[in-house]
């Protein structure tokens, strides 16, 4: 007997029925990024919300250049600039109750500020006097974590957590496009796709980590598209269209506010400025595609539309623009003062009490200081 | 051969020339990182080497440092010679379980079938005023990794020579880049490299009777500077530049330490659990008879690393050195 001949007299046993657990249509991500401004919906945008992001995103432009500025007198040892990525930012807090919590990446000193945590405090971590200068709890925003996507779990355990409380809290935590490939990623969308955790995870897909463009970072169609394969909605929204990015978070807060559990933003915006005053942005990207993003500016898109629909004049620019400006005067000079330092510090807070190690290393670098105090008298 | 001049050099330059010739001699060593590629790295030691050997084998990596050691491992057992670059020492972290359970063990439970001929380089240290995360010393958690060769070189030289030696060995390396010594410069000859005692070995420095400094890495020049302002003291120290934790050199330590009768173990990683530990108790069961005064340590304080702004007070000085010194005239003292 052939074994085509064996293979006819085979019957396999037909696999039990199966269906997907969740229907896939209604996580999916728009095909293209959602948009407000410039399209019919602006028409019905709320005018207070328009003028109220327009002050902040007017504040929050001159906030990344004053930050930039002060890298250049060497008060900051080092600015990420979300230069060109406001919108984004200053929605992100906008969009969140004073019980809600925001999870800040590196990059995201201008979203923390927006919430209301002192601008000087929250620069301290890139001033390089300590590495947090605020109280989490004050502002209930977590310190802007550096390793990357190590935050994103952290969101999911304090959603949780609070939802085990009865507490309609919910987490938004923030992560770059490069983010997306470790590791804590993946973990922190599954723990909170399969808790149905109180959390939106916002990415700001702005084109690069440092110089690696996103078509190495990622095969996927787009990174919204990721959530689908944990279970959760998938948004694609123009991250530099205030308007749009403020409706899609707004909603999936309100959603996991209400129970319906964790949303995938991905924002398409683009990074302006170089990584880090310290980046060549030349050396991976060219002049060329910097002016096309120039001209798809956040704070020029909410311009066009305010103006268009008459609710722009000078007064309101320029009552804007002042308010920046005496925002980044003051910020300018707190900066230009030292920080007082203190060298005990460095012992203070490694655990809740002391050890006599840490104690006995204390005193050592006391008596070091008090010499180098006599010697400089001297 | 024309014979070229040896000229000024920075350690970074040193570096990127091993990686340049160790891709040239031999096809099978790929390197791979955090924008290894377009950038060259952001401290340029990959810099021109995906222009030169292209993007398969100098390759951007998606940014996820367990994904990068963890292919690394699968490409080392389809017989390629990896040479991983981890941004930052506290960014090498995800990548600890690849590290510990497959990098370290892969060759003992496999008999020997499987070897690990991938090499782990990481910028490390502090000095540089770097935001939280970008300063730790981490040799301490590969140095009790068993299975892993932990290299760090603190002269031009030596970082090209034990480079390539990391890239040929069979062995897995961590390879540890003292960052604040990559711009010291040297002259050195790139297209006829000194060639430079054999990793494993620890190398004297510095001449002296009256005490031995154990140090490596981005501690030894400040130990240098420590030395000639003891001369003042009367005190002539010598100084041994380990270079290698894993193998550690016991004979050339000990002859020293037998020598001058005593020793001060100097690193930037924490004293409580570091390395310093492991070194005065080898030099203790070894040279006991020999030793005048008990070894001792000087290292960062047991602290998470400070913010750049007091990490001057963190970080062992010449002055903290020369304190230790004073502090070996055990005798007199007690
Ligand atoms: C775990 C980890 N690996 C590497 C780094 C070094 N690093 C700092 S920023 C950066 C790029 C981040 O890109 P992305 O997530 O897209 O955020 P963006 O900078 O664009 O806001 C890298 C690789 C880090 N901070 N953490």
């Amino acid at each position: 007997m052939t074994v085509m001949e064996q293979r006819g007299a085979y019957r396999p046993t037909p696999p039990p029925a199966w269906q997907p657990r969740t229907d896939p249509a209604p996580l999916l991500p728009d095909a293209r990024p959602y948009r407000v401004l410039g399209t019919e919906a602006a028409g019905s945008a709320d005018p207070d919300l328009l003028l109220r992001l327009y002050r902040r995103l007017v504040a929050g432009r001159r906030f990344n250049a004053q930050a930039t500025a002060l890298t250049k007198q060497g008060r900051l040892a080092v600015y990420p600039s979300s230069t060109g990525q406001e919108a984004c930012e200053v929605v992100a807090a906008a969009v969140l109750q004073d019980r809600d919590w925001l999870f800040p990446s590196y990059r995201d000193t201008l979203a923390v500020v927006s919430r209301g945590v002192d601008p000087v405090q929250a620069l301290t971590l890139l001033r390089g006097d300590w590495h947090t200068g605020y109280d989490p709890y004050e502002h209930r925003v977590a310190p802007l974590s550096t390793p990357l996507a190590t935050q994103l779990p952290h969101a999911v355990g304090l959603a949780h957590a609070a939802r085990l409380k009865g507490d309609d809290v919910v987490a938004l935590a923030l992560v770059g496009d490069g983010g997306t490939s470790e590791g804590d990623f993946h973990e922190a969308m599954n723990f909170a796709a399969v808790w149905q955790a109180p959390v939106v995870f916002l990415v700001q897909n702005n084109g690069f980590a440092i110089s690696v463009p996103l078509a190495k970072q990622t095969a996927a169609p787009s990174l919204a598209h990721k959530a689908v394969g944990y279970g959760m909605p998938g948004r694609l929204v123009d991250g530099n269209d205030a308007a749009a990015v403020h409706e899609v978070l707004s909603g999936a807060v309100r959603r996991a506010r209400e129970g319906g559990g964790p949303t995938l933003v991905e924002a398409v915006t683009y990074r302006v400025d170089a990584h880090t005053n310290a980046d060549d942005a030349g050396r991976y990207r060219s002049d060329a595609e910097v002016e096309t993003w120039r001209a798809h500016d956040p704070i020029a898109l909410l311009e066009e539309e305010l103006t268009h629909r008459g609710l722009l004049d000078d007064d309101t620019r320029t009552a804007a623009r002042d308010a920046a400006e005496t925002m980044a005067a003051d910020l300018r000079a707190r900066m230009n003062e030292d920080p007082a330092l203190r060298p005990d510090d460095l012992f203070a807070h490694v655990h809740a009490g002391s050890t006599a190690q840490l104690r006995e290393q204390a005193e050592q670098l006391r008596a070091e200081l008090a010499a180098e105090a006599e010697e400089a008298g001297r | 051969m024309t014979t070229v001049a040896a000229r000024p050099a920075t350690m970074a330059q040193a570096l990127t020339r091993a990686l340049r010739d160790a891709m040239a001699a031999d096809p099978a060593v790929h390197v791979m990182g955090e924008d290894v590629g377009t950038l060259g790295g952001v401290f340029r030691i990959t810099d021109g080497l995906a222009a030169e050997f292209g993007e398969d084998r100098c390759t951007d990596t998606p940014l996820a440092e367990a994904g990068i050691l963890g292919t690394a491992v699968g490409m080392a057992m389809y017989g390629l010679r990896p040479v991983v670059e981890m941004q930052f020492d506290a960014f090498a972290y995800p990548s600890f379980e690849q590290l510990v359970s497959h990098v370290a063990k892969m060759r003992n439970r496999t008999r020997g079938a499987m070897p690990m001929p991938l090499t782990i380089r990481i910028p490390y240290g502090g000095g540089i005023g770097g935001v939280e995360h970008h300063s730790d010393s981490s040799e301490a958690y590969y140095m009790a990794t068993p299975g892993l060769h932990v290299y760090t070189p603190a002269t031009i030289a030596d970082a090209y020579g034990m480079l390539r030696a990391a890239i040929a060995s069979d062995d897995p390396v961590v390879f540890l880049e003292p960052k604040r010594l990559y711009w010291s410069k040297d002259t050195w000859n790139p297209e006829d490299p000194p060639a430079v005692e054999p990793v494993g070995r620890a190398v004297v420095r510095r001449r002296g009777g009256s005490a031995t400094l154990l140090t490596y890495g981005p501690s030894l020049p400040v130990c240098l500077e420590a030395a000639e302002a003891a001369r003042e003291e009367g005190w002539d120290l010598e100084v041994v530049d380990l270079r290698s934790l894993v193998p550690f050199d016991d004979e050339t330590v000990c002859a020293s330490v037998r020598r001058t009768g005593r020793a001060v173990v100097v690193h930037e990683s924490t004293g409580f659990g570091g390395p310093g530990g492991e070194i005065a108790a080898r030099v203790t069961e070894r040279c006991f008879h020999h030793l005048e005064a008990p070894v001792l340590r000087v290292a960062g304080f047991d602290v998470p690393y400070p913010p750049p702004m007091l990490e001057r007070h963190h970080l062992p000085g010449v002055d903290r050195i020369l304190d230790a010194v004073g502090r070996l005239q055990w005798e007199a003292e007690n």
